[in-house]
């Protein structure tokens, strides 16, 4: 076995993809939220699908994008390696717990609020990216050159009440997955200071509360706006 | 106090075993919680049953074979270790669950009794420096900055009970593991081998079937010690670098 497998096939090594690809799917959000709150300017949509047009169009961008779901896909796996080895740790549990008194809800449901996101992620991807890629689009024109109505899609989708409450559900899961793995990323990196520490676990709960927040409150301003 | 204790009892590692229940009265509540078991095993050795089997040496907070997951915490409600939590922790008419530590890497041995020698395991592969280093030398003759001192004997006081296997969700035995790779790294006669320790020990902790770590904090939460979870990050980069630098491929 040489060396690099070796050490990504130590628990510990398992532990740092977790963490590269959890900080990478962390900056990920930053971006795709940048674009989505661009979904309620006060133009119809137009500043939104330009910037989905050349999102799509940018061959850097998609190359990110095609590493993103490879990530995804990534975390996703070796979060079901690493929950299958932790219980052929402990196969046979307690009869009493009292688990609360010396650990976050939020750390010990990772893998439950992981499944419940991915859930999400497969239920958007259907809703909106395969429907960009093979379904029928709507064609905007803006000064003479025509774009995808992404927009469209978007608030159509978003005046269904119930797809709405989805989204906001899976937001608030996304907030208590990020409440302990933003700063749980740093710690499996080696990353822990007295000076930092407190630092990076302060930014990683504000983190976990504002950008969840901020994802949520567009399908709800769309779905005011359309009724 | 009168107590009611629901204790696992096991005959032996491949017995299912179950729980049993047992009332105690009488007791002082000045009793350390094995002096509480002490009783409970001199009634069953009167009646001619088979007394608790349980795992305790030193009585003093400072040998780390004491162990019992009690009310549903390693150590029992207290940070401390089980011989050194006393019975004024609990309430008379009290009911007390006591079971082992539950760990496919500490297989039960009898009752409350597991077997930690894969602990014993992990420093054989790599918890040692290597070379007799001969007798404690002058003060000041090799200088070591107070705050490194303090740290790697903070590491250092890592008793090697197994609370923190116990307590963590996927039986993890990081925190001690990273405490020994710590006290070590962070010393002149430990550093020379710091890198090909975090490797072997690191090994040996996989091949002993322990989980991996959630960062959920609840070892160091648990442990009597109070072993911080910075030496688990520490354990990381010197694994991690011990990996990207060493020489074996």
């Amino acid at each position: 076995m040489s060396w690099v497998s070796k050490t990504l096939n130590s628990t510990l090594g398992k532990k740092l993809i977790m963490a590269l690809t959890g900080i990478f799917l962390i900056l990920f959000l930053v971006v795709h939220l940048a674009g989505n709150l661009q979904l309620i300017l006060p133009d119809d949509g137009k500043s939104f699908n330009v910037y989905a047009e050349t999102m799509a169009s940018n061959p850097l961008i998609r190359i990110v994008s095609i590493l993103n779901f490879g990530f995804i896909l990534l975390h996703a796996v070796y979060a079901a390696i690493l929950t299958r080895h932790n219980k052929k740790s402990r196969p046979i549990g307690y009869a009493v717990s009292k688990a609360s008194e010396n650990s976050s809800w939020s750390s010990r449901s990772m893998g439950i609020l992981g499944t419940l996101i991915l859930i999400f992620l497969l239920v958007h991807l259907r809703g909106f990216w395969y429907e960009l890629k093979f379904g029928e689009v709507p064609i905007v024109t803006y000064d003479g050159v025509s774009y995808k109505d992404t927009f469209a899609i978007v608030s159509a989708a978003y005046q269904n009440i119930f797809y709405v409450i989805f989204y906001v559900v899976s937001m608030g899961v996304l907030a208590f997955h990020l409440a302990h793995g933003f700063s749980s990323a740093f710690q499996t990196l080696g990353i822990n200071h007295k000076k930092y520490t407190p630092f990076i676990k302060k930014l990683g709960l504000a983190f976990a509360i504002i950008v969840p927040a901020l994802f949520a409150l567009i399908p709800i301003i769309m779905f005011i706006q359309g009724s | 106090m009168n107590l009611t204790l629901k204790v696992w009892r096991q005959k032996n590692p491949s017995d299912k075993g179950g729980f049993k229940d047992y009332t105690l009265s009488g007791i002082s509540s000045d009793m350390s919680f094995l002096e509480m078991l002490d009783v409970l095993n001199e009634d069953l050795s009167e009646k001619g049953d088979d007394p608790v089997h349980f795992d305790h040496d030193c009585r003093e907070g400072i040998c780390g074979m004491c162990s019992l997951y009690i009310n549903g915490q390693p150590h029992g409600p207290t940070q401390t270790t089980t011989c050194q939590l006393h019975m004024r922790s609990f309430k008379d008419g009290d009911t007390i669950t006591i079971e082992p530590w539950r760990a496919s890497s500490f297989p039960i041995i009898k009752d409350l009794v597991v077997d930690r020698s894969s602990f014993d395991r992990i420093i054989q592969s790599g918890g040692y420096v290597s070379v007799n280093t001969g007798g404690v030398p002058d003060a000041n003759e090799i200088p070591i900055p107070k705050i490194i001192a303090d740290e790697a004997f903070d590491s250092a006081t890592c008793i090697g009970c197994g609370a923190c296997v116990a307590a963590c969700k996927n039986a993890s035995a990081m925190l001690f593991v990273s405490a020994k790779i710590s006290q070590l790294a962070l010393l002149p006669q430990g550093k020379v081998e710091k890198r090909g320790r975090a490797e072997k020990m690191v090994a040996q902790m996989d091949d002993e079937g322990f989980g991996a770590c959630t960062n959920t904090g609840a070892c160091s939460a648990e442990c009597p010690k109070g072993i911080d979870l910075s030496n688990i990050a520490r354990m990381n980069r010197e694994y991690f670098a011990a990996s990207l630098s060493t020489e074996e491929h």
